[in-house]
């Protein structure tokens, strides 16, 4: 039996009468990549932001490596190895690539009440922002500041943020938002070579990326999970396939 | 981006000299009073150039700033009227008090954001302004006169003019310089990061909170020393260094010379206090003339000063 790194226990979210996560439950099994799918709507944000802390739950419980997480604070699940992406980039705007990078490797390396020293000439920080800029094909845009980094190359800077934690589970949230064709083939690309080296929960609307790279998928669809399982058995499942088609927009957008 | 950098280097490399000579002018000409003029000058810049940390670099926009004068100006004045001059008492007393208020009211204040928090931060001030009023031992509303300057012993003389001028000089100096490897270090750039998206600095991982409350507790101390300064100028210390008003004043000088610049609210010191003289000298109602102009700064030169100045160099 695998080990699970993430496990989610009859998850709760309400925002006033309607319910965004609907006793949820989920496992992730250490090194896979486990896709969540499910129109617009179906509550997979909002979980993502439950699963960083952005969101308390109303009930129900999160285990990550082994310990009870529910309650810990943002700051605190990403120094035991949480890291997520944003589905809306968020990035420090006013400082270059380098900077967001070499700070998230900063948040991980020792404490930042110092206050002397200057931050930009430490060696093993810059190092560990280029390795991951290199890590995403931005090595060369190191010093632009991110508000003139093109949309794609900031999609890519959120993932080098994320990298930069040394996370034990990453958490996408539509990587692939807003990525024209190309782009988006370069993303697969380097998630494809991601997925070895560590655990990736993705949420994606683009569902070629999703069956091509998921070793497992979890459909949601109003906050509830209606089927999880491998690629195969999610594309043959009639609830699944009842869910798409009755939503209109998901099939042509995405079909 | 150079040249740029290059016109605004030359200004605060003027200023700064012009300041380090200025002694020497007034000696030459006898003009003392211009002495005095920019020994106040220089102490309130270092104190929006401690606001200018929360503010321009930690994006705080705190109200309250004049607080910190008053305490500690309050420090040196009620610590000399009990009988204790000696100045390397009351400087860190003043210091430690600055501390505590500003980690006080952070804790409190920085659960809001926004203008939550601009009001918070203001309503501490204006208590802090309201127990000054009411200490009747201490002068209450009439303030308290300081008979003798902080004792420093035969290390330095505050009552001479010059040699106190000095001390505020290199106060404000070395404060400058703190802030700019503060700002510089994995601290200020934690702080920055928070200014610029604290919902991502919480998700890689940093403690927002924290770290802008020991960044306002810095801020307030520096500020403090400025008040011990301010009192020792004035020889005196009264309520009114904390009300809002004050505190209003020292954010436009952060404004007006730059927000998150180095040398930004020295510069918007000088000219704030300089245009504040001389149109008063024009007229009584000069706060109609200093208004609109503040007004076209900040519509025509979102940068302050120094923003301006980049501008200027980059044609």
């Amino acid at each position: 039996m695998a080990e699970h790194l993430l496990r989610v226990e009859n998850l709760m979210r309400r925002f006033g009468g309607l319910v965004a996560t609907d006793n949820l439950s989920l496992e992730v099994v250490t090194g896979e990549l486990h896709a969540i799918i499910g129109p617009n709507g179906a509550g997979k944000t909002t979980l993502i932001s439950q699963l960083t802390g952005q969101l308390m739950p109303n009930s129900g419980a999160i285990h990550f490596a082994g310990q009870d997480i529910t309650t810990l604070p943002s700051y605190k699940r990403s120094g035991l190895g949480l890291a997520r992406s944003f589905q809306i980039t968020s990035l420090l705007r006013d400082f270059t690539a380098a900077d967001n990078v070499a700070l998230a490797a900063q948040a991980h390396a020792g404490h930042s009440y110092r206050f002397w020293g200057n931050a930009r000439k430490e060696a093993p920080l810059r190092e560990a922002a280029h390795a991951a800029l290199a890590r995403v094909g931005l090595a060369k845009r190191a010093d632009v500041p991110v508000s003139e980094l093109s949309h794609g190359e900031q999609r890519e800077l959120e993932l080098a943020v994320a990298l930069a934690t040394k996370p034990k589970l990453l958490l996408l949230d539509e990587p692939m938002a807003g990525l024209g064709v190309t782009e988006s083939q370069r993303m697969v690309a380097l998630l494809k070579e991601l997925r070895k080296e560590v655990t990736i929960v993705l949420v994606e609307h683009d569902m070629e990326a999703v069956f091509a790279l998921a070793d497992r998928i979890t459909v949601l669809v109003y906050g509830r999970v209606i089927a999880c399982g491998k690629p195969d058995e999610i594309r043959n499942n009639d609830e699944v396939k009842r869910a798409y088609l009755g939503d209109q927009h998901a099939v042509t957008r995405h079909g | 981006m150079k040249s740029a950098f290059n016109l605004r280097t030359i200004v605060v490399a003027l200023v700064v000299a012009g300041l380090v000579l200025l002694p020497v002018y007034s000696a030459l000409t006898g003009k003392v009073f211009i002495l005095t003029m920019f020994t106040r000058i220089i102490i309130l810049a270092l104190a929006a150039a401690s606001l200018n940390l929360i503010m321009g670099y930690g994006g705080m926009m705190s109200f309250g700033h004049a607080a910190y004068l008053g305490i500690g100006g309050y420090a040196v004045g009620i610590l000399a009227f009990e009988g204790i001059g000696s100045g390397f008492i009351q400087w860190p007393v003043a210091l430690i008090a600055s501390a505590l208020f500003a980690l006080v009211i952070g804790a409190l204040s920085l659960r809001t954001r926004g203008v939550y928090f601009i009001m918070i931060t203001l309503a501490f001030a204006q208590m802090a302004y309201y127990i000054a009023s009411s200490l009747s031992r201490y002068g209450a509303d009439d303030g308290l006169t300081i008979y003798k300057r902080s004792n420093f012993g035969g290390l330095i003389d505050l009552s001479n003019r010059t040699q106190f001028y000095y001390v505020c000089l290199a106060c404000l100096l070395g404060g400058i310089y703190l802030i700019w490897r503060i700002v510089n270090s994995r601290f200020g750039l934690v702080v920055q990061g928070v200014r610029s998206n604290e919902q991502r600095m919480q998700a890689i991982g940093f403690h927002a909170n924290r770290y802008r409350l020991v960044c306002f507790v810095i801020s307030g101390t520096i500020c403090g020393l400025a008040g011990a300064l301010l009192a020792n100028n004035t020889d005196f210390v009264s309520p009114a260094v904390m009300y809002w008003t004050r505190s209003g004043d020292l954010m436009v000088m952060v404004i007006l010379g730059g927000m998150g610049t180095l040398f930004g609210p020295v510069i918007g010191a000088i000219v704030f206090l300089l245009l504040e003289e001389l149109l008063s000298q024009i007229t009584e109602y000069w706060a109609m003339i200093m208004g609109p102009l503040l007004l076209l700064i900040v519509l025509f030169a979102r940068g302050g000063i120094m923003g301006l100045l980049a501008r200027f160099s980059r044609g």
